[in-house]
């Protein structure tokens, strides 16, 4: 579209800009003032340079979770964008089982993040849930309180059921925009099923999923309810991620130096992957 | 090929309502049944969870809580949203690309991050423990998303349709609010719901701003869950009722779902 240049649009973006202003900046400025500073208590600060931040990026601590908040969202990227696509391409395109799919397959997006913990927590307990109590029945030592691997797999599949179905509603959206024709020239030139995917309906879902793994991405980095509702970080902290550790210094250790460096290396990670989803977006709108 | 291609939905979707079952069915059993026998399905069935939930009111006003901030903060990023979300769709204006990426990194900002800041600044500003404190710290996430999902929307919109508003003689409030708002309402109603489910999912920050007067449902929960050891079923009642706004508005939006996580750009 054909965009004017007017000034004056700034009166209409300025009610924007002043809320997110006071909520982003002002806390963020005080989280920048307490990375370079020391605390003894009874708000007596002392400077501290960069020291909180050599400090973290030194630390064991902070490179364990790092490796773990990889790891999950490595693999639940790998899992989810597979399983989407598939169940994306399985769906009914017209008939009245859309609608009942759409709906049913969204719910777990609806549902409070404290709440889908808790689902987990009880679905997956060794005596009294279903998950825990069938995999013990069928010779699986399954307990994911204490034993490592399981808090992981219990960990993974709570996230595959709860985003998988972000990644199948973002692909069938794509899917559904191809144009009939399509698949009418593909039967008329004897396509296989694998071409007709792999030159039709992949590139036309190449924006969508591109989109789908940015998100995944961010949010799965962002992750902090779930787990800590479901494992707490443990057993030990074998399943703390980023944002747990992160919790668990400024509010409950109260190490306000070291818990803003960390946060502000935090946001910078996420700043890159919005730059990059941000070039994604805006470059397909100028196509 | 053709014929088991239905399987494969219906086995996911199976697995997404197994642990949903799993929640309900429990709500319904009794204490003694949930920690004495492994039963599939409730076999004394009874609504207890349900009652004590809907009289005792450290529990019924956690969901008027968490409904009276998800409003007030669906209403205000909405409100806000809409003319900003109009300038960027029709205007080029200074600065107006990194305002909008700016917008976007708040949408992606951990809500750790922000958690300690924001009880700090919401006490020194004394609006602690409010629905008030719940709802704005929300909007730092829903303006941004609330703004781009109706640009998407606006932007889909013909520039005609402004121009033959003004030639007709129409002001800019009056077309804005008698034109515009009517021939994007689905972009609005998809922005609203978006803002509602974000704002109802949350926790971490919600939790954190409140202590007793404004305590959301989902705090009340986790409260219970660690103290009380094991009142599994009035844990699931609690879990169950908090399903059951999402399930009914999803209806309303289903087409326009992946729109909306795509914000706005699918």
């Amino acid at each position: 579209m054909n965009k004017t240049v007017n000034q004056k649009a700034w009166f209409f973006v300025a009610p924007v800009l002043i809320l997110v202003a006071f909520n982003a900046i002002v806390p963020l400025m005080t989280v920048v003032n307490y990375s370079v500073q020391e605390t003894f208590g009874d708000n007596v600060f002392f400077w501290a340079g960069l020291r909180w931040f050599e400090e973290i990026l030194r630390s064991p601590r902070f490179h364990d979770a790092l490796g773990r908040q990889l790891f999950f969202t490595g693999t639940i990227l790998a899992i989810e964008i597979p399983l989407g696509v598939i169940i994306a391409l399985a769906m009914p395109r017209k008939g009245p089982w859309v609608s009942v799919c759409l709906v049913l397959m969204a719910m777990p997006l609806l549902i409070p993040w404290n709440v889908v913990g808790a689902m987990w927590n009880i679905f997956g307990l060794p005596e009294l849930g279903l998950l825990g109590k069938t995999l013990n029945m069928i010779g699986f030592d399954y307990n994911y309180t204490r034993q490592p691997g399981d808090a992981w797999f219990t960990l993974i599949l709570m996230d595959v059921w709860h985003w998988t179905s972000l990644v199948v509603l973002l692909a069938y959206a794509g899917l559904v925009s191809i144009p009939d024709a399509y698949y009418q020239a593909a039967r008329i030139d004897g396509a296989s099923s694998w071409a007709i995917f792999r030159y039709i309906q992949l590139p036309k879902m190449k924006r969508v999923l591109t989109i789908a793994v940015l998100l995944r991405f961010m949010d799965s980095f962002n992750i902090y309810t779930e787990p800590s509702v479901l494992t707490g970080g443990g057993p030990g902290n074998s399943t703390t991620l980023l944002s747990l550790d992160l919790v668990k210094i400024a509010l409950g250790q109260f190490d306000l130096g070291p818990a803003a460096a960390m946060s502000l290396i935090y946001f910078l990670v996420i700043l890159l992957f919005s730059w990059i989803f941000y070039t994604v977006m805006t470059r397909g709108e100028e196509q | 090929m053709a014929r088991a291609k239905w399987l494969i939905p219906t086995i996911y979707i199976i697995f997404l309502m197994l642990p949903i079952y799993w929640l309900v069915s429990m709500s319904f059993k009794t204490t003694n049944e949930i920690l004495g026998s492994f039963t599939l399905w409730p076999q004394n069935f009874t609504l207890e969870n349900y009652r004590t939930i809907f009289t005792d009111p450290t529990w019924y006003t956690g969901y008027i809580n968490s409904i009276i901030y998800v409003t007030i903060n669906t209403v205000l990023s909405v409100t806000v949203a809409l003319p900003a979300a109009y300038a960027f769709s029709r205007y080029r204006f200074l600065g107006d690309k990194h305002l909008f990426f700016w917008l976007l990194t708040n949408r992606m900002a951990p809500a750790a991050v922000f958690a300690l800041p924001f009880f700090q600044l919401y006490s020194a500003i004394g609006i602690f423990d409010t629905h008030l404190a719940v709802a704005l710290a929300h909007t730092l996430f829903n303006v941004p998303l609330a703004v781009w999902i109706l640009e998407g929307f606006m932007s889909g919109v013909p520039k005609q349709l402004d121009e033959t508003a003004y030639v007709d003689g129409y002001s800019f409030p009056a077309f804005f609010v008698k034109i515009f708002i009517p021939t994007i309402a689905a972009g609005v109603g998809v922005a609203a719901f978006f803002c509602f489910m974000f704002s109802w999912v949350e926790l971490l920050l919600a939790k954190t701003l409140t202590a007793v007067a404004a305590k959301p449902i989902a705090a009340t929960m986790t409260k219970t869950a660690s103290s009380s050891g094991y009142e599994l079923g009035l844990l699931a009642a609690a879990g169950t009722l908090t399903i059951i706004p999402g399930a009914i508005v999803i209806y309303f939006v289903r087409n326009y779902i992946a729109k909306g996580f795509a914000l706005g750009r699918v």
